[in-house]
């Protein structure tokens, strides 16, 4: 564990120099591969008639982007939901957030016959909202107030929900079927660029006020009658919380769908190299959320070629693992 | 309330019926031969009820293709998978001690999906379809073994199966949509159609199939249920009235997962009927274990044959998944639960 500010400020710019790294991979690595100097005159010196330059700039370089973005707000967003919840085995996909927005995007595209994408983001948002306030009040019910494991019933139970629901409306829908199904599985291939740029600025506004709430999250982390004495507005700041916990997810889940477990894992990696400060925790858990993603999205390339899995298959082989280890781990304890 | 007891082979097996337990028995039963008549009647065409009876008993000519091919087995699949389901969810919420276990949320039924999908996938063309159920209940039966080792640390508590079960389910989730992305159209509709839970396309060798199915698990309940209710009570108070409690608990859930993986062959993914239908039983009448067993399959039963009749008839031309329908009526359930378990 890093203990001294300095060696964590340096653990910081480790950890930047590697999503750098893995970004020039991700433009470089793929069924062509591209030399480094052809990477980089991309950036000084487009030519519009060269192939690779073409590859780098349609594709490549929106997945790049994109999952050095969304691994920063699905990680971010399930570093906020285990502080809100309290809950080491809580994150946005696993307490129904994800498929409550997936479930209202694709009601808009089979009812509403909505075909703008950038019009999916407020179906997601909305659906985001009410799946995670359904699930945070449904679990609070009760003297025990939130336990664990009643959130991931409560969340489990929910989705499941969600997911018959999407499908009742796929199956009677049959032509959309496959386009919705590879973009429900989380992926980040063949994304418009136009899509990331509309919700952005939204994603990046919560990533930034996430990063200045660190301090409250501190003191909220150590209870809240005991935060409330030390002059915190606990109220406030759940709130806060949940609206930031809302866009980040449901932002993410309408450019790239459901992309499991980065918020799940992310937040434990993090605590374990800084500790209990969240002013670390939450800077270190997007950079690592970046690198998860990007190194997924490297490897999805690569694993049945000439075709490309889902990145969610592979965060979901990853994780699903972690967070049996986790409730292993977690429920010996009790 | 006045009820009588049974005591055979010198106390080795009895039981107690009440006069409420038998009235709701009744009741239930009745509830669900007019579901049945009812689900004959519907349809794309309508049969008056009095049509369709003397169908059944006089087996005239004019009706015989409607209801004796295409919707008496669909009717009769619809109680049999109805019936798996409460059971199965039964003996997991008694094993779990949890009400608000089921098969669908500790992940039996996405290993049956899993197997029946990479059937699907793999097999569509090459074996018979009529082995999916094998390859349905295999998937089922070998995810909740992985469920249960993982587990195991000196015994298996409840609560670790449950934690457990849903990061399992959730690996094989992410399976299920990795094969559905890569085969061609045709498979994957078929798969997601099947995935949904659907009745379509019944037929009388599924019934039979299916039935034998069912009865492998039902003497091992009747025989071994009454030690169920004292295991309910708590593992150190079954182990002191000398319950071998791991071993009772590892049967159950074998008879369990055969059950929800059955059920899960021959309708796909039927959501929530495994969470409702013990909890409407218990409130209906008894907390025996044995004395649920009938009520939960009965509730069971008619809750899938409803959902199926509606799904059937309400969007025609439309076969809409019964699925859909049983997710509807079981999430607002499930809701209620949680209100209603707040002060335990």
């Amino acid at each position: 564990m890093l203990q001294t500010s300095f060696s964590r400020a340096v653990g910081l710019i480790g950890l930047v120099i590697a999503v750098l790294f893995l970004i020039y991979c991700s433009l470089a690595m793929g069924q062509i591969s591209i030399s480094f100097r052809a990477v980089w005159q991309v950036i000084t010196n487009y030519d519009a008639s060269n192939t690779e330059h073409i590859v780098i700039a349609t594709s490549r370089f929106s997945r790049a982007i994109i999952a050095l973005v969304v691994g920063m707000t699905f990680a971010v967003a399930g570093i906020l939901v285990q502080a809100l919840t309290r809950n080491p085995l809580a994150a946005p996909d696993l307490i129904g957030v994800n498929s409550g927005a997936i479930f209202f995007i694709v009601l808009a595209i089979t009812w509403l016959n909505l075909q703008s994408l950038s019009h999916y983001m407020w179906f997601a948002f909305l659906g985001a909202a009410i799946s995670g306030l359904a699930v945070f009040f449904l679990s609070s019910i009760g003297r025990d107030g939130l336990t664990p494991i009643k959130i991931i019933i409560a969340g489990t139970a929910l989705s499941a929900l969600f997911i018959s629901f999407t499908q009742g409306l796929l199956v009677i829908d049959e032509q959309s079927i496959q386009t919705v199904l590879f973009w429900i599985a989380g992926s980040i291939a063949g994304r418009d660029i136009s899509l990331l740029l509309s919700v952005l600025p939204i994603l990046l506004g919560a990533l930034l006020v996430s990063m200045f709430i660190g301090k409250s999250m501190n003191i909220f982390s150590s209870g809240d009658d005991v935060a409330k004495s030390l002059g915190l507005n606990v109220g406030l700041l759940k709130i806060v919380m949940g609206i930031l916990i809302i866009a980040l997810a449901g932002g993410s889940v309408a450019i790239v769908g459901s992309i499991g477990f980065v918020g799940l894992i992310v937040p434990h990696i993090a605590k374990r190299l800084v500790g209990t400060d969240y002013r670390w925790i939450l800077p270190y858990g997007a950079l690592i959320g970046s690198l998860l993603l990007l190194a997924a999205d490297i490897t999805a390339r690569f694993i049945i070629i000439p075709q490309e899995a889902p990145i969610g298959v592979m965060t979901a082989i990853i994780g699903g693992p972690f967070f049996i280890y986790l409730a292993k781990k977690g429920v010996s304890k009790q | 309330m006045r009820s009588w007891t049974f005591r055979m082979f010198n106390g080795k097996v009895s039981f107690q019926i009440s006069i409420k337990w038998l009235l709701i028995t009744l009741s239930l039963s009745l509830l669900l031969v007019l579901l049945i008549l009812l689900g004959l009647s519907a349809g794309s065409k309508w049969i008056p009820l009095p049509e369709v009876a003397k169908q059944l008993i006089g087996h005239i000519d004019t009706h015989r293709f409607t209801v004796e091919t295409l919707r008496l087995p669909r009717v009769l699949l619809a109680v049999l998978v109805g019936a798996s389901l409460g059971v199965a969810g039964l003996i997991l919420q008694t094993i779990v001690r949890n009400p608000l276990a089921s098969p669908d949320i500790i992940g039996i039924t996405s290993g049956a999906s899993l197997g029946a999908v990479s059937f699907i996938t793999f097999g569509t063309g090459i074996i018979s379809m009529q082995f999916l159920p094998f390859a349905a209940i295999a998937g089922g039966l070998v995810t909740s073994l992985l469920i249960y080792i993982i587990s195991w640390n000196k015994g298996v508590t409840p609560i670790r199966l449950v934690l457990i079960g849903i990061g399992i389910s959730a690996i094989l989730k992410s399976g299920i949509t990795f094969m559905l992305v890569f085969s061609n159209a045709v498979v994957t509709t078929k798969a997601y159609i099947w995935l949904t839970g659907s009745l379509y396309a019944a037929n009388w060798s599924d019934v039979s199939a299916m039935s034998l199915w069912v009865l492998i698990p039902l003497p091992i309940l009747l025989i071994w249920g009454r030690s169920m209710n004292v295991t309910e009570l708590g593992d150190e108070v079954a182990i002191n009235a000398g319950i071998r409690v791991q071993l009772q608990r590892f049967v159950f859930l074998m008879c369990s997962v055969v059950l929800a993986g059955t059920a899960a062959a021959y309708a796909g993914g039927i959501e929530f009927v495994g969470l409702m239908a013990p909890h409407i039983a218990r409130r209906l009448a008894t907390r025996s274990f044995i004395g649920l067993v009938p009520l939960t399959a009965l509730i069971g039963a008619s809750l899938v044959l409803l959902a199926d009749i509606i799904a059937r008839t309400m969007f025609l031309p439309l076969d809409i998944p019964a699925g859909v329908f049983t997710a509807a009526i079981g999430a607002p359930f499930f809701i209620y639960l949680l209100f209603h378990n707040r002060n335990r």
